[in-house]
């Protein structure tokens, strides 16, 4: 596959061309969303498409899929010029879009879900044979071997991609749209999904792809188009544009590259586990965090750090161990338990378990710690509180039109830091963060971590920091604690830990 | 898009932004909605009827809206919690009854009260038992309940209406206070109360959160399973004033009665704007829920036209009402 020419140096040729977007804007009520967006996508082409929350990407893919109407400009499809007007419309046209959230039905079989809408059933009957050959068929596109009867809620995230990319594939797409497609892939999933994509390039289909991961979009993508507050920045050939300056393009300024100095954990221990034994989860995991200290917990999916951090914060029994907080052992049987002891818990998903979408700022941010506005035995002093809320939301900077607007309007960092600001709150010494940067872009991310830093030096907290994302996890630990299957492998201090030692403890090849 | 900061706030604060600052807004736009849709209906009504806005059938309208607007209240808590009671009317008829044939007993008024209190307090302990800690769905739980309530009520009465109530016990629906009927002080008390315990108390609050995302709320320390507990009793405690202002109300203890209650304390929990979803909601909307089924019965009354037909107008009214509130939030987005 030839390299594909600089945008600037040649128009590209109608055939050669299968959306090209001109001048679109997109106005919402009291904020211009899009102005005057210009992108293109060549035949056979990864366009990555990139920018912060907010700058703008999901707008303009949600127009291209048809979900919103564009207020101005054109969009162009294999040279004529369309109106999208449905996502109904959109697919009839050849758009796919993978979303980060698949609209996939939980309880239906793997070909149902293929086949959503298009059973090809003759008088309301279905023709099962038929249904599974073309299901088959579908899925021998993506190489996924999976039981065609199989409900989709018992697959894994990948697996599910995995028919989202079949469905596109068998709707006759010639543009797929995907959204954060690997943030929750493991490597080796990722793999699978990076040659699928190569195929799909040799097929002549054009794929958009939006990632925070700028490393995984370096490694796929043909040219790289970046968004900020809503106009286009600049297009670039991937192997021309480094990481500093797509950053730059993308911030609008130099962002330092946070070096954390080591500080000698001298402070007391906060935490301490003992042989913590959960049945078939997790088998003699024993480790300790002092104050000040950010602790990592690294692993690949299924190694047992979520678990770990639930067993803890007493959400899951345990069945074996034993637990100590500032020296004192303790029984944490539950979450109201283990907020007393001063432990907090930023959980992997906010939308099902951090927080409550259709409250307020305030009332997220309050909620462990309404007992302290407490006037007399019943009532609450709500100013009082509004206070102490709106303090935290200035000291975090959290961006929200007010702190009384519900918490589902945010965007996911400034919903990170709702997260946080309630932790902060309830006065926990212990933050237990898992994946909290995860789906987050480059700027909030680089603010939780300062918080993360702030908690722990400045206030002397200590963090258990469980992350995927390796080059994080490097970045910001004093210790790194790597698991695999259910154990504790090795604790690696900072100075003598590198991405390749961490991964073969955590493969189990050391 | 530009990320707003507070500090770029236009410098005056809307009426919007100053109802907002209440913690749980005094009126969304669905109950603000509703009270037009009362006014409006009473308005039409009155066309029809001089008699209709009088100060006197105003009274009526409200004593007749009384028994479901105290259920609704205690409705209104479970269903933010994205539970539902649908035993409250059973309930209603047990705690009549038992009431009833406690005064009987006694000869006096005191006791038949609080046995009634006690009664509805118990059944909605051992409804938030089975939905908080058995964790049995809210939906069957209370469908069991109404079963048994219903059961019992006739049990205790060998299914006989019980007449024979204690001296003062007509006061609490047929009494009046300064010229104000008595149901309609008590609906304002108990109004009064449920919303100063859903804006300004932990239980309140923990209510809301509890509906809008019990895992999140359980993993910030929230003992959910018991808050339920409380939430349910609080419905059995509102469905016992409930029973006591129609035992008044009719003047007997009736084993059958209050059948389908339950469903128009639910309809008026809806028309209010709180959502069966949980987590969002108003209890002065069940108030004006309440008072709108009641006025179109009393307007659809004063008109004369056929009973049944108001069976159908409310039920109508109560889809049309939802989907306007559909309409309205899919166009905010």
């Amino acid at each position: 596959m030839a390299p594909s020419p600089d945008v600037t140096s040649r128009e590209g040729s109608g055939d050669q061309e299968l959306l090209k977007v001109r001048g679109v804007s997109k106005r919402f009520p009291g904020v211009m969303a899009l102005q005057g967006i210009d992108f293109d996508l060549r035949k056979g082409e990864v366009h990555a498409l990139l920018g912060e929350n907010g700058a703008g990407k999901s707008t303009l893919m949600k127009i291209i899929s048809g979900a919103y109407r564009k207020d101005e400009g054109e969009i162009r499809i294999g040279g004529q010029s369309v109106e999208i007007l449905t996502p109904r419309h959109a697919q009839d046209l050849g758009i796919a879009t993978i979303y980060q959230h698949f609209n996939q039905v939980p309880h239906l079989s793997v070909a149902e879900n293929l086949f959503l809408g298009r059973e090809g059933a003759r008088f309301g009957f279905i023709d099962y044979g038929d249904l599974f050959r073309r299901a088959r068929a579908a899925l021998d596109r993506v190489r996924l071997q999976v039981d065609l009867r199989t409900r989709i809620r018992d697959l894994s995230i990948a697996q599910r991609q995995m028919i989202e990319i079949a469905k596109a594939l068998s709707l006759r797409s010639r543009i797929i749209i995907m959204d954060e497609p690997t943030s929750a892939l493991t490597d080796r999933e990722s793999d699978t999904l990076f040659a699928i994509i190569e195929a799909l390039r040799d097929d002549g289909i054009g794929t958009i792809y939006i990632s925070h991961r700028l490393e995984e979009v370096k490694r796929i993508a043909d040219r790289v188009t970046v968004l900020r507050d809503g106009k286009t920045v600049g297009t670039l050939r991937a192997d021309k544009a480094d990481v500093p300056t797509i950053i730059r393009m993308m911030v609008g300024r130099e962002v330092q590259a946070t070096c954390i100095g080591r500080c000698a954990a001298d402070g007391d221990e906060l935490l301490r586990v003992e042989s913590l034994t959960r049945r078939g989860v997790l088998h003699d995991v024993s480790f300790s965090a002092k104050r000040g200290e950010i602790v990592s917990l690294f692993g690949l999916m299924g190694a047992g750090r979520t678990e770990v951090a639930r067993a803890i914060f007493g959400v899951d029994p345990i069945d074996g161990g034993k637990v100590y907080v500032a020296g004192r052992p303790v029984r944490i049987s539950s979450p109201a338990e283990a907020v007393r002891q001063g432990l907090g818990f930023l959980t992997e998903d906010r939308l099902t378990s951090g927080l409550a979408m259709s409250l307020s700022v305030t009332h997220n941010i309050t909620l462990p710690s309404l007992a302290r506005f407490r006037i007399g035995k019943w009532l609450l002093n709500l100013k009082a509180e509004r206070e102490a809320a709106s303090g935290y939301v200035s000291a975090l900077d959290i961006h929200t039109p007010s702190p009384d607007h519900a918490v589902q309007h945010l965007s996911g960092g400034n919903q990170q830091k709702v997260v946080l600001a309630k932790w902060l709150m309830a006065g926990s010494a212990m933050l237990i963060m898992d994946e909290p940067t995860q789906g987050i872009d480059v700027r909030g991310k680089a603010e939780v971590h300062r918080l993360m830093i702030d908690f722990a030096r400045t206030k002397r907290g200590s963090v258990l920091l469980i992350s995927s994302d390796l080059p994080e996890v490097l970045r910001m630990s004093d210790r790194i604690l790597v698991m695999h299957e259910g154990r504790l492998v090795a604790e690696v201090p900072a100075e003598h830990a590198s991405q390749e030692l961490i991964m073969e403890y955590a493969t189990g090849s050391r | 898009m530009v990320p707003h900061r507070e500090s770029q706030q236009p410098p005056g604060r809307t009426l919007r932004d100053r109802t907002r600052q209440a913690g749980v807004s005094v009126f969304a736009n669905q109950t603000a909605f509703m009270l037009a849709l009362l006014v409006g209906m009473l308005l039409i009504f009155s066309q029809f009827s001089p008699y209709l806005l009088t100060r006197e059938n105003l009274f009526q309208i409200t004593i007749q809206a009384a028994v479901i607007c105290m259920l609704g209240a205690g409705q209104t808590f479970v269903i933010l919690t994205a539970g539902i009671d649908l035993g409250v009317g059973s309930v209603l008829a047990l705690v009549t009854v038992v009431a009833a044939m406690v005064m009987e007993a006694t000869g006096s008024l005191l006791p038949g009260l609080l046995a009634g209190l006690a009664v509805g307090a118990a059944c909605g302990l051992i409804n938030g038992f089975v939905v908080g800690k058995m964790k049995v769905p809210a939906f069957v739980a209370t469908l069991g309940m109404m079963g048994v309530a219903r059961g019992l009520a006739l049990i205790v009465t060998k299914g006989i209406p019980q007449y024979n109530l204690a001296p003062g016990a007509e006061f609490l629906g047929q009494g009046r206070l300064f010229g104000i009927p008595a149901p309609t002080l008590s609906v304002f008390v108990v109004f009064a109360v449920c919303y100063v315990i859903l804006t300004r108390t932990t239980l309140g609050r923990y209510t809301y959160a509890v509906g809008s995302n019990p895992q999140a709320t359980h993993l910030s320390g929230i003992n959910t399973s018991r808050h339920l507990v409380w939430v349910y009793t609080i419905s059995g405690i509102t469905a016992a004033l409930a029973g006591l202002t129609e035992l008044s109300l009719l003047g007997s203890g009736q084993p059958a009665g209050g059948a389908g209650y339950e469903l128009d304390s639910i309809a008026s929990v809806v028309l209010g704007g709180t959502s069966l979803l949980g987590g969002e909601g108003h209890i002065l909307g069940t108030l004006i829920g309440g008072l709108i089924i009641a006025s179109l019965r009393n307007g659809l009354n004063l008109l004369n036209i056929y009973a049944f037909w108001q069976q159908v107008a409310i039920g109508a009214i109560l889809v049309l009402a939802v989907f306007a509130d559909q309409l309205r939030r899919a166009s905010r987005r």
